[in-house]
């Protein structure tokens, strides 16, 4: 049955282009206070344009009513539970909005004098060291924008380090389990990738592992907890077969959310890994992003941190570009500094006491959904869950109902859907990460809506299959998207087509 | 704690349908080596006054109340309200990449909206949903052109912004794709026409040109694009300052355009976060990296919209993706599409009006290092005196003088960019102005 939601009126918008007309306008300049310059006489009339065409008119009473409309065809945190697995979707407090916004800060020009940016810097420098206290290493950069840009970062500095020691070596192991970023990310550092089978439990298959790792291996990029949500039991000893071999373990952070203030990268053999601030530090996602990928590493690993670096002279901050062994830029500027602002203010409302009891409520919301849910879903790998728990379709696909199926039936409930289909080496894959920021009730609210699911498959599964029923779009056509391609508005041509 | 919703009560319950005693017996398993030796040396958690008044702090630390005069890439345009308004519903920004498409059209037209004003801005046919930033944008289409025709060197003009060259050093390396420079015009600041046929040849993927360049030069498009296509490769156009496509000719003659739109809406916030953009000419969107949404129907027949072509993505295609960007800068992107609607035509390029009237009443009290034509942007001789010297001075009044060029180009020491937007006020480019002839 389901309790979470009602129907109720939804506005219809057209889209912006389509709501525009001649002679509308939503702004006001203010009055022009210097003498009037004519573009095609400054510029060249060969460097003037015409008007946009078809750019918006429009007032702007139209301008919130149609964002407004468009923002209630979203489902978001704010409106409930968003168990996507491996993105930890949690609550992200408004007073990180609102400090990123202080004007100071909002409105500080990346090349205004170092004297009038000290603020700023005192942020960058707090952030890197609560980061490291988080992580057990050595230090931090903050520059890298997203996870999969931290991922560059790290694999960049690991080459470096190689190079350094006189051969940079050919090839990353990456676990089947693992982010398609880990992969994509080798490439473009130059290495080629071999893919390591899990064993049965999800786990690294340490003896395979230790046969595979030789001199031609540049690191393994590991994910721990690892995309089934299991701890790594011998990371400690897949990083010492790492080390033996002069290679380095790269941990994807894109799971800390499990480990904060229980356990350290740092502490398990770990010589590079990045941070999603977006994920584990709460910095919202956006529908999208922007993200922060910080970079934390080993001691060996620091003359190749990106530059500038931050350094302190006497009482004043400042940028340190002379780093001869520096890998370069991943990005201009210091990194996404307004995501920064938010980390830290997220992390100085836990304090270190408020993140391990964050963790450990994380870890209790994975193990009462997986403990409501395993009498009605196969739960392939039977070790002990983490923050996430990943369910297979295999109960329900024999009724001819999969994953992805059941995850639009979720909508219909009031839900998002969990990550369908991820990690490959599930079968059918329902991967459920709930977070910290939920309560028992809205817990209970999902456990009962996917036993529902699991009933109505039995009952009725064609009904399923159309789901979602009762939401504003229904299933929507990717093949046809993908087959041929529309990414744009264009005005309809004068002569109507015959409707198809 | 107030962020964690929940009573010991309900944990206890929660416990014991677990069937376990403890929150701690949840990670009992990880071996002891692991676990953490030592609580983690933070504070305690603070209040949400503490906080505030915390970031408060650093903010004063920081330029306040200061008139600034600085571009190179970022810029100080007015912020109309509507946008924070927009940004901070919940529904945009606690909302995750739209892959659930049913759940998330608002996003989803959005974004298509934004792709259609990057298009009718730049007079490229496909746009991206955003990329991290301007700076990382130029790597990947250059990345992009190296796909497009199977050649491998880039030439960029020195005139791009430094720091979008670095980046694109850091990117290539390991690429197999080596990087060379084309110098620029002593006197009018512009690309160097005559270096760049010199040092095309058939390994050549992409020219990479940027205008207004970082010299705030508007550059000649149309002639290094004929030059570019005569050798058989691409023209990557890259933009730092988006208003001024409010009034400058679109880089249609370019194959790949990659842009910073800070401008729009965009608080300079330190540097980050920001929303770069990959447009393109319509043939070339399967090389393209990044997400792009795309116009679908339901099951119903009605008009809807959906993440598309992920096969070029890394999450579908692994190693072999177009690129290993995953989150991009969605909310940022909002950003700028209220911004781009708020404005719309008319405001767009009045806006871009203003800047250009402004920017060239200061530049006509000062002497000029190029001949160039140029926006709200320019580069100007301090004669004998030092940048530093002059900007120090103005420091004192309250303003924040130009960018010393001397970091970036040795051989322009003694000269100084300075910006004019909408947001300076004639008082103040007179006390510039001043600064310059004391």
């Amino acid at each position: 049955m389901i309790k979470k939601t009602s129907p109720h009126i939804v506005q219809n918008e057209a889209l912006i282009f389509q709501r525009s007309s001649p002679g509308k306008i939503g702004y006001q300049l203010p009055e022009l206070d210097v003498p009037h310059v004519d573009p095609a006489s400054a510029l060249g009339p060969e460097n003037t344009r015409g008007e946009i065409e078809h750019f918006p008119e429009v007032s702007e009473v139209d301008v919130i009513r149609h964002f407004t409309r468009l923002s209630t065809y979203n489902y978001a945190i704010d409106l409930g539970l968003y168990p996507l697995g491996s993105c930890t979707m949690k609550y992200n407090p408004r007073v990180n909005e609102q400090v990123a916004r202080i004007d100071g800060l909002a409105w500080a020009h990346p090349y205004q004098p170092e004297s009038l940016s000290q603020g700023a810097m005192e942020i960058v420098a707090e952030l890197e060291k609560v980061l490291r206290e988080i992580t057990g290493m050595d230090a931090v950069t903050l520059q890298p924008a997203a996870g999969a840009h931290g991922e560059f970062t790290g694999i960049l500095l690991v080459r470096a380090f190689l190079e350094a020691q006189g051969n940079p070596r050919k090839k990353i192991l990456i676990p089947d389990s693992a982010h398609g970023t880990n992969p994509a990310t080798a490439m473009m550092v130059g290495y080629r990738v071999e893919n390591i089978r899990s064993k049965e439990n999800g786990m690294v298959d340490v003896e395979a592992l230790e046969r595979v790792v030789d001199e031609d291996v540049a690191a393994l990029m590991v994910t721990n907890p690892n995309t089934v949500g299991v701890f790594e039991k011998d990371i400690a000893k897949v990083a010492g077969i790492l080390h033996a071999k002069g290679a380095q373990v790269y941990m994807d952070g894109a799971n800390m959310n499990a480990l904060v203030g229980i356990a350290r990268p740092g502490d398990f053999g770990v010589d590079v890994m990045h941070l999603n601030l977006h994920k584990t530090f709460s910095t919202p996602h956006g529908g999208g992003g922007p993200g922060s990928g910080a970079v934390a590493v080993k001691q060996h690993l620091i003359p190749f941190l990106p530059s500038p670096r931050l350094q302190r002279k006497g009482d004043q901050w400042s940028w340190n570009y002379e780093l001869p062994q520096s890998i370069g830029r991943v990005r201009s500027f210091y990194g996404n500094f307004g995501v920064l602002v938010r980390a830290l203010a997220y992390i100085m409302a836990h304090g270190g006491p408020g993140l391990r009891n964050a963790t450990m409520d994380a870890l209790l919301n994975a193990n009462y959904l997986r403990a409501l849910l395993e009498p009605y879903y196969e739960l392939p790998h039977q070790a002990q869950t983490m923050h996430e728990c990943v369910f297979s379709d295999v109960r329900q696909a024999k009724l001819g109902v999969h994953t992805g199926d059941i995850a639009k039936r979720l909508i219909d409930y009031g839900f998002h859907p969990y990550t369908v289909s991820f990690p490959l080496i599930v079968k059918g894959a329902m991967m459920i990460e709930p977070t910290e920021t939920e309560g028992k009730g809205e817990l209970d609210l999902f456990a009962d809506a996917l036993i529902s699911i699991a009933k109505e498959i039995e009952e009725d599964p064609k009904m399923v299959l159309k789901a979602p029923l009762l939401t504003r779009t229904s299933r929507v056509d990717e093949v046809a998207a993908a087959r041929k391609p529309v990414v744009r508005w264009k005005p309809q041509p004068p002569t109507s087509k015959a409707a198809d | 704690m107030r962020y964690l919703p929940k009573s010991d009560l309900e944990r206890r319950e929660m416990l014991s349908t677990i069937g376990v005693n403890s929150l701690e017996d949840l990670f009992s398993h990880l071996p002891e080596e692991v676990r953490i030796k030592q609580p983690l040396q933070i504070a305690p958690g603070k209040s949400e006054y503490d906080i505030v008044d915390y970031f408060r702090a650093r903010g004063t630390e920081n330029a306040n109340g200061y008139s600034s005069f600085l571009g190179a890439g970022v810029y100080n345009h007015y912020r109309p309200v509507l946008v924070d308004t927009v940004v901070s519903r919940g529904e945009f920004l606690t909302s995750y990449t739209p892959y659930q498409a049913e759940l998330a059209q608002g996003t989803l037209i959005s974004i298509f909206e934004f792709q259609t004003m990057i298009c009718q801005l730049t007079g490229m046919e496909v746009a991206n949903a955003s990329m991290y930033d301007g700076s990382s944008a130029v790597p990947e289409a250059a990345m992009m052109a190296m796909r497009l025709t199977n050649r491998d060197e880039i030439l960029v003009a020195r005139t791009v912004h430094p720091e979008y060259r670095e980046v694109l050093a850091t990117y290539a390396q390991h690429q197999g794709m080596p990087v060379h420079e084309i110098g620029y015009h002593p006197e009018s600041g512009r690309i160097d026409l005559e270096d760049l046929d010199r040092q095309l040849n058939d390994k050549v993927a992409a020219v990479i040109l940027q205008s207004p360049n970082f010299f705030g030069v508007i550059d000649d498009v149309k002639k290094a694009a004929e030059i570019t296509h005569r050798h058989g490769a691409l023209l990557v156009f890259v933009f730092t300052e988006a208003v001024s496509l409010g009034l400058l000719e679109p880089p249609s003659d370019a194959d790949i355009v990659a842009g910073e739109l800070q401008s729009f809406a965009i608080p300079p916030s330190y540097g980050g976060p920001y929303a770069g953009i990959i447009a393109a000419k319509e043939k070339f969107i399967r090389q393209m990296p990044g997400r792009i949404v795309g116009e679908t129907k339901d099951t119903h027949g009605h008009q809807s919209y959906c993440l598309t072509l992920s096969t070029r993505e890394q999450h579908i295609r692994r190693e072999k993706a177009t690129s290993n960007i995953c989150t991009n800068q969605a909310l940022i992107a909002l950003m700028a599409t209220v911004f781009m609607t708020i404005y719309g035509k008319q405001g767009l390029r009045e806006l871009a009006g203003q800047n250009l009237s402004k920017a060239h009443y200061l530049a006509s009290q000062l002497p000029l290092r190029f001949t160039g034509p140029f926006f709200n942007e320019f580069v100007v001789n301090t004669n004998g005196r030092s940048p530093e010297q002059i900007n120090d001075a103005l420091l004192g009044e309250k303003i924040i003088g130009g960018l010393p060029l001397k970091r970036f180009y040795p051989e322009l020491d003694g000269a100084m960019l300075l910006c004019a937007t909408e947001m300076n006020r004639r008082e103040q480019m007179d006390r510039v102005a001043e600064a310059f002839h004391q």
